[in-house]
């Protein structure tokens, strides 16, 4: 289990985020969704570890690692789909598995969790990861090192962006399987229907506060009515 | 022979090569040709001059250098005459050992005379140890032949004090010059190196790309200069890592002569992003193993 205290995240006397109470289950599938720069990325980042909060605490699995750095929380568990891949000059898509596999991998191993993101996966395999591969592909080699982590946390930041329909259905269907096979919770932060379709369970952010959590069936009547709304209102009143 | 210090300047085994010259301590110590190659020594011994005949295929050369005698100062001279439809992979590199209070210097002039549609990989390592200073400055002067390609792969990695390294390349019709540098420098070192390359031919192109790391105290500085004369294209790329209290200067020239010349330079220097190293704490390495992870993927 996960449990947010009080968490606040203050960034140039702004309050980022405001006092955020969550608590997330084993074998559940979450998504967070909520406006551009409500604060989903920076909740990510301070369950990963990236942001210290200022205030608040941390609990995961009966552990504080509020206190905690990257590392130890990796080591916990947790893995962290950035919602911008990273580049690495040198570095290659198999280096960049074998890292978080933390052993060393066949070839064949290391496609066969590429093949799970709907990579071909010989052609990719000896990449460098960097701007030479395509933006869509970054993104499906940044959610192959949380899969191949078999994270108890996995939380995945926008893995829809970039990637095209087919694949987005095979998509679903990897959180899916991850989620059953490592009995752990799935935190997915996205603004797409069809992942708040599967969500056991929706939290939207608004302005660094948690507005809302509740199931899917509540919950999209809200934020859809929201948009419909929300599509009326000029921006600029 | 010092057989440590080999295998630190040459990746193959050198009994199985078609040729090959070992230097150590200013003197030939062993060299085999073969019926394509053949390797003769200057008449003063201050070098060698390899002959590649015509249409020679994948023949292999090594050249290695051995300085172990604290304090030899060498200046030497190899030429590389390389025929007609000739491809050949040249293995060089020097390797010094100096446990002494003078310093060793070896100072390598290498030309390449590249006749038409020949190909050249030259490889070539420094590599030193030892608590007395070494120093390494070569001179790489390049003619290449229409229809010629040549790559040359350089690599220090630490261990030399002071390098000032200069290569210059005349590039002739459809001619390819592919150069990787790779370079890291720690305590007080200083390496500079110099490139100067003219596409003078129709179709000339040049790809340069050097990666750098600069650790503690050290000094590193890059300066290109490439001239297009003709349509022509090039792409100059230097990529520097600095840590500590290192400083890495890039001085990029680029000259275009002829409306057609295409010339790109790109210089990137800074720390390691944190973007990277975070990226790889969260895949569970230390912020340590995640910096020398980061580092030595770049100087692979
Ligand atoms: N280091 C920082 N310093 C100042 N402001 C920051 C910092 N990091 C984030 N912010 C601000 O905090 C707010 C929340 O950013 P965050 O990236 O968490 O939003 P988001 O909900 O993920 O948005 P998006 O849907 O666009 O990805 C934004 O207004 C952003 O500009
Ligand atoms: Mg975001």
């Amino acid at each position: 289990m996960l449990e947010l205290i009080d968490v606040s995240l203050k960034r140039d006397n702004k309050e980022i985020l405001d006092k955020i109470n969550l608590k997330l289950d084993e074998e559940k599938f979450y998504v967070i969704t909520g406006p551009n720069g409500s604060g989903k990325s920076s909740l990510a980042k301070i369950i990963m570890g990236i942001e210290k909060p200022t205030e608040g605490k941390i609990i995961f699995n009966g552990i504080d690692i509020t206190d905690k750095s990257i590392t130890e929380r990796s080591k916990l568990g947790i893995s962290f789909a950035f919602q911008q891949p990273v580049n690495f000059k040198g570095l290659t898509v198999y280096d960049l598995l074998e890292i978080a596999i933390d052993k060393e991998i066949t070839k064949k191993e290391a496609c066969d969790i590429l093949s799970k993101v709907g990579m071909c996966a010989l052609n990719y395999i000896d990449r460098e990861v960097n701007t030479t591969l395509s933006g869509g592909e970054l993104k499906r080699i940044e959610i192959a090192t949380v899969i191949a982590k078999n994270p108890k946390l996995a939380i995945f930041d926008e893995p829809e962006a970039g990637i095209d329909l087919w694949s987005f259905q095979n998509l679903i269907s990897v959180f899916k399987q991850l989620e059953k096979d490592n009995k752990g919770i799935t935190l997915v932060i996205s603004h797409q229907e069809k992942i708040l379709n599967i969500a056991d369970q929706i939290i939207l952010l608004e302005n660094g506060k948690i507005k809302k959590i509740g199931s899917k069936n509540v919950m999209l009547d809200i934020i859809l009515k929201k948009e419909s709304c929300c599509k009326e209102v000029n921006i600029c009143e | 022979m010092n057989k440590d210090i080999l295998a630190n300047i040459i990746d193959n085994d050198i009994k199985k090569v078609d040729a090959y010259n070992i230097r150590e301590n200013g003197k030939s110590v062993a060299w085999k040709n073969n019926p394509y190659i053949n390797i003769i020594p200057k008449k003063d011994g201050q070098g060698i001059d390899v002959y590649v005949k015509e249409n020679t295929l994948f023949g292999i050369v090594d050249i290695p250098v051995i300085i172990t005698d604290s304090g030899l100062k060498e200046v030497v001279y190899n030429d590389f005459y390389i025929g007609k439809n000739a491809n050949i992979i040249i293995v060089s590199g020097c390797g010094i050992h100096n446990n002494g209070k003078h310093e060793s210097i070896h100072d390598g002039i290498h030309r390449f005379f590249l006749e038409e549609n020949s190909k050249v990989k030259y490889i070539e390592k420094h590599y030193g140890d030892g608590t007395g200073k070494k120093k390494f400055n070569p001179i790489t002067e390049i003619n290449m032949q229409k229809g010629s390609s040549m790559i040359m792969e350089t690599s220090q990695i630490k261990g030399v004090d002071n390098t000032i390294r200069i290569t210059k390349a005349t590039l002739l019709d459809d001619t390819t010059l592919t150069i990787n540098e790779k370079l890291l420098t720690n305590s007080n070192q200083s390496a500079k190196t110099d490139f100067e390359i003219n596409l003078d031919g129709y179709n000339a192109s040049c790809h340069v790309t050097s990666r750098s790391v600069a650790t503690d105290n050290s000094y590193q500085e890059f300066k290109s200069n490439i001239v297009g004369n003709n349509k022509s294209f090039a792409h100059v790329a230097c990529d520097a890592i600095i840590k500590d209290k290192a400083s890495v200067k890039a001085i990029p020239e680029i000259y275009a002569n002829d409306i057609d010349a295409n010339l790109i330079h790109e210089a990137a220097i800074g720390k390691i992003a944190g973007a990277q190293l975070i990226k790889l704490m969260s895949l569970g390495l230390t912020s340590s193993e995640a910096e020398e992870t980061i580092i030595k993927g770049f100087l692979k």
